[in-house]
This record gives structure tokens, sequence and C-alpha cells, in this order.
């Protein structure tokens, strides 16, 4: 299995206070909230962190895209991974992932991602996303070309990827005379592509389709829902006629490892309480713009709502599989158990969640990649 | 007294409501969509042949694909008034409608007798910030769009049965196509609304907590011409809130 140490760089020393009166830190939580100095401090400390984590073992080291946002002070990845890429050797790294309606060219993303491939020699993971909802919000983004824009954006990027220029490329979105990407990636034909998800049977048809077969991972779920989705993933996969690879399927899960379970609830219980119930916290209407998803899609999440929307505990987010935590051998038979299950070939691991201090999270992460990761890296 | 039709027009399926005799008055609605009749239609009908349409991606009309923005629309309300025959209409319209209504008028006015506006989008005002209506939620919606809470309580007491929600995230879904950036106005349409050579007629109510009255003066600005009505005691719906004051003003008017 490929192990991924995933950060989302959120803004730690967030007043939870500020934050919950607002209802949420996405969009309207006045920037009077984040302090510079605190934030020097917080990149650098996270950054280091994902350097860390090539000493410690992990093959990925995973940076992602939000906007306007404590949740994460990522509005650009590419500056995070950029600022990996000299500082690391081996690891890969992955963008999980650009958000490309977001932007309003893709040729951007096309030449951002290729130079990060060819300066650390074709260690890049693209990832593309859609952006959420409330990025709509930030951006001004027409939510109801979301989908559009995002299989537009996509194949303006794989073909300045790999047809030979100049060619002209005439979108309903975008258009360019002169599609000539200087520099090409190194990697051949494309750096991998992976699609990070909260689930959809759209996505999923179209990342597993033949002609891509991208890595498609489900993010922040509960482990019932990732079950039913992965399995979704190579049924779809078996439907186009051809059967999936583990590495085509991936789970991204905060996880905590302590010297004991007792410990292990203790020291996580605040941090990711604060990160499940008040850092992911936001409106339907800022979640789910309008188009955003087709209307089934947003009437069945009405119907969920008081379950999504709801403030959960760290017990309950363990029994649901939303939340990984425990002494090591409480972990590592956890992983396993899933493992069997599901057969993802990537795991990727939340070691630094909301509030969690420098301290329990090096703690964390060096817990896991002695006593967890060996056996995990041996699943295959 | 109203009787329901559909028309396929530029290869959309589309559905109107109908009533009433005399010169046809076109009723553009808003955001939200025309659930059934309302009193004010009844009202405007015993002077008028009343048309109300849905628009294109709105209640019964089809969603079609070629509905991208505002100006598609427009073409679309010229394309409706030629395929019907209608000719010196009353265009009227409340929010987005009354906005699609300018943009019909800035394109042609051929067809038309005058224009009554109640509220309209599309205009924006210096300093004046409308409601975000896509981060309200369907209560606050409610609460904000008329001035007297009884009224607010009355319309969230109703019963919605579950077809409803289909349409309201249908309308809501074309709303956001068509005015999610800019937000409820286009910057072009400021620039030939000299254009418009038939009478106007604004309406507004004084405590519109959608689309603030300030916005009104600033159209008053930009159209000198246009008698410029503001009803005290009133907030955006204008046609349901005051609806007899805004029928003696159209019937006055127009």
């Amino acid at each position: 299995m490929n192990l991924v140490l995933f950060h989302l760089m959120p803004y730690a020393d967030l007043d939870l206070e500020a934050g919950r009166k607002n209802g949420t830190v996405w969009v309207t939580l006045p920037n009077r909230n984040f302090d510079p100095a605190k934030g020097h401090q917080l990149y650098n400390r996270f950054l280091d962190e994902l350097e860390y984590g090539e000493q410690l073992g992990f093959d990925v080291l995973a940076v992602n895209e939000h906007h306007q946002t404590a949740y994460g002070l990522m509005p650009s990845p590419i500056v995070t991974a950029s600022a990996l890429a000299r500082r690391t050797s081996r690891a890969k790294i992955a963008i999980l992932g650009s958000a490309l309606p977001l932007r309003t060219h893709p040729l951007t993303i096309a030449e951002e991602h290729a130079m990060i491939d060819v300066i650390t020699g074709g260690r890049l993971i693209s990832g593309f996303v859609r952006g959420i909802g409330a990025e709509y919000h930030t951006f001004g983004v027409n939510p109801t070309f979301s989908h559009d824009r995002f299989h537009e954006a996509h194949d303006m990027i794989v073909r300045a990827w790999t047809e030979p220029g100049p060619f002209s490329f005439q979108g309903h979105h975008y258009r360019s005379r002169y599609v000539n990407l200087w520099p090409r990636p190194y990697q051949k034909p494309h750096p991998p592509i992976w699609i990070p998800s909260q689930g959809s049977k759209e996505t999923i048809d179209w990342a597993s389709h033949p002609d891509r077969r991208y890595t498609y991972l489900q993010t922040f779920s509960p482990a019932k829902v990732v079950q039913r989705y992965l399995k979704m993933y190579r049924d779809t996969c078996t439907g186009y006629g051809y059967e999936a690879k583990d590495s085509q399927l991936g789970w991204a899960v905060p996880v905590y490892v302590a010297e004991s379970d007792e410990k292990a609830k203790a020291e996580a219980k605040p941090h990711f309480e604060a990160f499940r119930n008040v850092f992911v916290k936001m409106p339907l209407e800022m979640l789910l713009p309008p188009g955003y998803t087709s209307r089934e899609s947003f009437k069945n999440v009405m119907k969920a709502k008081a379950e999504m929307f709801g403030d959960i505990t760290l017990e309950k987010a363990v029994e649901l599989g939303l939340f990984v935590c425990g002494g090591p051998a409480t972990v590592k038979a956890a992983f396993q158990n899933y493992w069997r299950d599901m057969r993802f070939g990537n795991l990727l691991v939340l070691c630094q969640f909301g509030t969690l201090p420098a301290d329990l999270t090096r703690k964390n992460m060096e817990l896991f990649a002695r006593e967890v990761m060996p056996a995990l890296k041996a699943l295959h | 007294m109203f009787t329901e039709h559909f028309i396929e027009i530029d290869g959309c399926r589309t559905h109107y409501r109908r009533g009433g005799k005399g010169s046809p008055l076109v009723f553009l609605h808003g955001a939200g969509g025309v659930m059934g009749v309302l009193p004010f239609m009844e009202r405007l009908a015993e002077r008028f042949d009343v048309l109300v349409p849905d628009h294109p991606g709105y209640g019964k009309s089809d969603e079609p694909a070629w509905l991208e923005n505002i100006h598609d629309v427009a073409y679309f309300y010229l394309d409706f008034l030629e395929r019907l025959g209608l000719e010196k209409v009353v265009l009227a319209g409340a929010s987005m409608g009354g906005w699609m209504a300018l943009e019909v008028a800035i394109r042609n006015t051929s067809r038309l007798r005058a224009l009554v506006l109640n509220a309209p989008a599309g205009v924006a005002a210096p300093g004046v910030e409308p409601v975000d209506l896509f981060l309200l939620s369907p209560e606050e919606s409610v609460r904000h769009l008329v001035h007297d809470p009884r009224l607010a309580e009355e319309r969230l007491a109703r019963p919605m049965p579950p077809e409803a929600l289909d349409t309201v995230l249908k309308n809501r879904h074309t709303t956001a196509r068509l005015a999610w950036e800019p937000r409820l106005q286009d910057p072009h349409l400021p620039k030939w609304l000299h254009r418009i050579d038939v009478p106007v007629c604004i309406v507004w109510g004084a405590q519109d907590r959608v689309l603030p009255v300030g916005i009104a003066h600033e159209l008053k600005r930009r159209m000198p011409k246009a008698e410029l009505n503001i009803l005290e005691g009133c907030g955006h719906l204008v046609q349901e809130e005051k609806m007899a004051e805004f029928c003696d003003i159209v019937f006055r008017f127009a």
C-alpha cells in the first residue's frame, strides 16, 4: 500500500469562539481573525511536518487548495508544493487537487504543474477537483457551469501536456489560439491524476473510464460510505470491461495514534472536535450552491441534514470510521480490517487536524510511521 | 378565469397562464417563480388580457440547453411576443422579471406599449448592497421578501407539497445560472437604457430588504422620464404585499 501524508494546514490558532459565533469559518469569517505573525509560525511548522514525513518513510506528501477559510491556509497548493519540491528528494508530491473551474484559465494549471514535475524530475502527482461549494461564493464563479468547466479545463490541460504544440483549443468556456506548453511535463505521458471526491456517481463514472483510469480518493466520509463508493468504482470498472487495480483507489482519513487507546482519545478529543464541529462546518446554502450537485443529490443532503450538520463527538466519529484513533495495535488492526473490506491501494492520513499542536502532531506521525505503517505497506 | 397553456418556442416547451379580456399585459415573474394564480393576476385580468409565462428554466417550462444568460431570455421573449402575435403589450415584471423586461425593451420595443417594473433587478447602485439571496436559508428568504412579518409567518405556515420542492430547486438553479455573477445585474444594461422609448413606471417597496430602494433612485436617475412610485410599508414582493395599490397604479398608468 501507498502511504500518503496529507496536510490541510488549518489556521490552528483560530479563536474557536469566533468561528462558532459566525456559524462557519468559511467565506464570511472576518480576516481580522488571521494574525500574520501566527500564520508565519504555522506555515513553517506545517511545511516542516511534511518534510519530516519524508524522513519517516511516507511515500507521498500531499497538499490541497482552499480559499478564504481558516479550514486550510493553502489558497495556492502550488506554493506549498513548490516549497516541498526543493526540500525533499524521494517522496512524491501530490496536489489534491487544483480546483479547475475556479481558475480563469486552465493553461495556468497545466504550466504550474508541469514546472513542479520538471523541477522534481517527475515526482508530481496531479489532482483535479471542482473546489467546494463555498468557493463558488468566494470567486463568484457560476456553480451551474461547474461540471462543464471542470471537464473542459481537464481536457485542455491533458491535451496541453500530451499533444505537440502549438495547437488551437476552442472550447465553450476556455479558448486559446496557441496551446504550446513550455515546459512540457517530465513524466510520460503526464503526471498521474488523482481525483479526490466526497462521493458522486458522476465523478466515479468519469474517473474510472478506460480512457482515464484515474485514482479515485474518497475523502473524510464514514467508513461505510467509503466502502460503498470504492465498491461502486470497482463495479463501474467491471462494467467498462476491465478490473480496477488497488492503486486506483484511495481513502483520506484523519488519524491519531498515541501510546494507548485511552491516551489517544484524551489527547485528540478537543482538537478533532474543533476540526469536525468548527473548521468543517458551514450552512447548506454555502456548501451546495445551485448546480454544484444534481438536484437529486441536493435533496438527499437535505434529508441527511441533521446528521451532517450537527456536532458529533470523537467517540461517535471513531464508531462511524470518520476518524481512526487509538493505540498502535488498535489503529493497525482497524486499517487492516478496513483494507480487507475495501482494498484501497492508497491511504492518505491526516496527522494534523483542527487545533492539534506541534508536539502531538509529531508524536502522532512518529508512532504511526514506526508502529503502524510497516504493516500497512506490506498489504497488497 | 385563468387557463393553462403550453407553446414551443425556440425548442423550449413553455408554460403560461392566461386570463381576462382587454389589451395584452405580459407579467414576467421573479426568481421564485409563479406557483399558481395570485390575487394580483385576477385583479389585473379584470381589465387586461393577462399572460404569465414560466420563464425558460422555471416552473413547468423546459430547461433549454441554450439558456446561459439573461440575454438569451431577452431574445426568447421577443420571440414569445412575436409567436403569440401580441402587440401594444404592457410588459410588467417583478425583480428578476423586471430585469428581463428591461433587457427586452433595450433591444426592441416595437411590440410594447409600456413597461411596469416592480423592484427590478439588473441595475446596480453605488453603495447599495442587495442581500445575498444565495446564502439565505429558505426560511430567511421568506422573511426577507416581505415587510409585514405576519405575511412571512403565513407563507412559512403553508405546507409545501413534495413536487413543489422540485420546482423550488429548479427555479433556484436557473436563477443562479442567470444571476450568480455579476449578482442579479448586467453591467452592460445601463449603457442602453436610453433606447427604451415607451413609458416606464417603476414601483418599489420603501422597506425592500432584497433590492433596497436606493436602486430605485439610481434607475430613475438613469431613466429620468420614468414614473417612480415608492410604497410605504412594503417589502420586495410589491404585487403581493400591496396588491390593490399596485393594480391601481397599473390601471392608471397603462
